[in-house]
């Protein structure tokens, strides 16, 4: 039934055991584990506020768990920054559209090829042989990239005045641009029409397929969590309560009571 | 059809458009203005200020415009440069004087570095509170210690006469050009940095921080290597400022007032261009001579100068608040919707 996989799902490459987030007395996570493997699209969903975002934002480095350890590539990733984090080759876009909103798509795009770049500032002053052929090189890499992405008409455009759907699209391409091999989409769709969905899916499918890139994605629209993910991650209250299949959890009690409520009687 | 031509990458990452820009601002300043300026006055009063203003607000507009750290203390960095040329001129003999120039902005940078600390914890107002240190610092610690000023008690020490390669350059046209020469490199430079990958780095820190340090970049790095290049601009700047425009060496003149100017200047200029430094730079020091001529020979004089003083201060201010509220990216970008407008006119033609 399935059709094979360019790069078939593998082994855990990211694991989180037992982490605890706590912000003053309020738990955003609670004794949370999960694992993501190689190669697979991964949904985390949840109701609002369930702590879906903290959970990134732990991977990230953004926020240090109390409690708890995440490995990657089978390595315990101690005190982190998110800036250590992106070295080891994990990326993300964020909710609320983190982007660089004076630049050009273009170069935010270039961010992204920011460790790919590594002449300082004074090669880059002196636009000496090596800044110039990285510039050029990172350059054509982003053009692909906005290419791909079917948004080469508006790459000099300054992000800002984009609309929010377009903008969504450039924050992925950043993402990409960093050619991790796992990377964290933070609601991609978000605010986007159907129309917008279906696209946005395509292209999240097809860099899974072509690249083989994993990926960690939150989203709340069902339809679109079912279609695309190989697995996926219920949090209700900063709780785990399901991880598996998306048939097997959409048949999941648990997940059905946090979705439509219970009645205590 | 024009603008893809336009677009292309002629000569090592310049386009042509800004190949003739280049070379038409380099024929006009080092050919056509020393042909067509004979008085002193302009050069020692408007041009020489200027380009050496324009230099420090280069600085200033790198911290803040690109890096978008509100710093506040442009000329305390100005004063350690001036000092530490002064010094080097002073203690070791026979340096030519561009490396004690290029010295001086290293030295400025150090404390550019150490000034720029705050910058890692607090951000905003705040910080510019926390940068007026460098200000005070600095200027309070060259008064202090008397060996920066060799000792001198008369308060105004007298600078040394450039020399280079055995050359005296002391008429204003020949300062004129040491510092064209000085300002013409480092803002090539300057420009390349924004361009180039260091450019996207502090506007990526500006513009999200959080979402630059997931993209890989250190915000410890990229900010203090921000204020620690803001300081050797402005070191270099402050330098050439006391040799060629002040003549002289007194901590007086770089006071929290010539911050200001310098912080007027980028926000006027434009925030996030090279050009608006020299934009900038020119309508601050050239408005005083304006509304001063339009006083004398306007209303011969009917008008008295504090008055007039008044009025700058009142039009400066003004100004700035019309800025900050209908066009943040200040003349730079004004000129630029000029030009556009005109090129677009041309080309329907």
């Amino acid at each position: 039934m399935t059709i094979e996989r360019n790069f078939p799902i593998g082994e855990p490459v990211l694991e989180v055991k037992n982490i605890s987030l706590r912000f003053g007395g309020v738990k955003a996570i609670t004794d949370s584990s999960f694992s993501v493997l190689k190669h697979e699209i991964k949904a985390i969903i949840g109701p609002n506020g369930a702590g879906k975002s903290s959970l990134l934002n732990c991977i990230n480095g953004i926020y240090q768990p109390q409690e708890g350890s995440i490995a990657f590539k089978g390595e315990v990733l101690g005190k982190i920054t998110p800036n250590l984090i992106a070295q080891k080759g994990i990326s993300r876009t964020f909710q609320n559209l983190a982007l660089f909103k004076r630049m050009s798509v273009l170069d935010n795009i270039l961010v992204g090829r920011r460790l790919h770049m590594k002449s300082n500032f004074l090669q880059v002053a002196f636009q000496l042989p090596k800044a110039r052929s990285e510039e050029k090189a990172n350059r054509d890499k982003c053009e692909e990239i906005v290419d791909f992405l079917e948004i080469s008409d508006i790459k000099n455009t300054p992000v800002g005045k984009l609309p929010y759907g377009l903008q969504k699209k450039v924050e992925l391409g950043r993402a990409l641009a960093t050619e991790a091999d796992f990377l964290m989409l933070d609601e991609p769709m978000a605010g986007m029409n159907v129309e917008e969905k279906r696209e946005m899916c395509r292209f999240i499918l097809k860099v899974n397929d072509e690249i083989g890139t994993t990926m960690v994605l939150i989203e709340h629209d069902m339809g679109v969590v079912m279609d695309i993910s190989d697995n996926v991650v219920v949090l209700d209250y900063g709780k785990i309560i399901a991880d598996g299949p998306p048939d097997e959890v959409r048949a999941n009690q648990e997940v059905i009571d946090a979705y439509l409520g219970v009645s205590h009687d | 059809m024009e603008q893809k031509v336009n677009n292309k990458n002629v000569f090592m990452g310049y386009t042509r458009s800004d190949l003739t820009n280049f070379l038409i601002v380099m024929i006009l300043s080092f050919v056509a203005i020393p042909l067509l300026v004979k008085t002193d006055y302009w050069y020692s009063s408007i041009l020489i200020p200027w380009l050496c203003l324009a230099l420090a607000a280069i600085g200033q507009q790198i911290v803040m415009g690109y890096a978008g750290q509100l710093a506040l203390g442009a000329a305390g960095f100005m004063a350690a440069g001036a000092f530490a040329c002064f010094n080097l001129i002073l203690r070791v003999p026979d340096i030519p004087f561009f490396v004690a120039l290029g010295l001086s902005g290293l030295v400025a940078a150090a404390f550019g570095i150490l000034f720029g600390l705050p910058s890692l914890r607090v951000r905003g107002i705040y910080l510019m509170v926390a940068t007026l240190a460098s200000q005070f610092f600095i200027v309070w610690m060259i008064d202090k210690f008397g060996w920066f000023k060799n000792y001198d008690t008369s308060g105004i020490i007298t600078a040394q006469d450039i020399v280079i390669l055995g050359k005296p350059f002391t008429s204003p046209l020949e300062m004129y050009f040491v510092i064209l020469v000085v300002v013409t490199v480092l803002t090539v430079l300057a420009v390349n940095m924004a361009r180039g990958s260091t450019g996207r780095n502090w506007m990526a820190v500006r513009d999200m921080d959080i979402a630059a340090e997931s993209m890989g970049i250190s915000l410890l790095k990229t900010k203090l290597q921000a204020f620690a290049i803001c300081a050797f601009y402005c070191g270099v700047a402050g330098a050439l400022f006391a040799f060629t425009y002040l003549k002289s060496l007194e901590p007086v003149a770089f006071d929290i007032k010539l911050s200001f100017k310098i912080l007027f200047m980028v926000i006027l200029g434009g925030l996030g261009t090279i050009s608006g430094a020299f934009i900038g730079a020119a309508f601050i020091l050239l408005f005083p001579v304006l509304l001063n001529s339009i006083g004398n020979n306007v209303f011969h004089g009917a008008i008295d100068a504090t008055i007039i003083s008044s009025i700058e201060q009142v039009v400066f201010g003004v100004l700035i608040i019309v800025f900050m509220i209908y066009e943040p990216l200040g003349m730079a970008k004004l000129w630029g919707n000029i030009k556009q407008r005109f090129l677009r006119k041309r080309s329907l033609q």
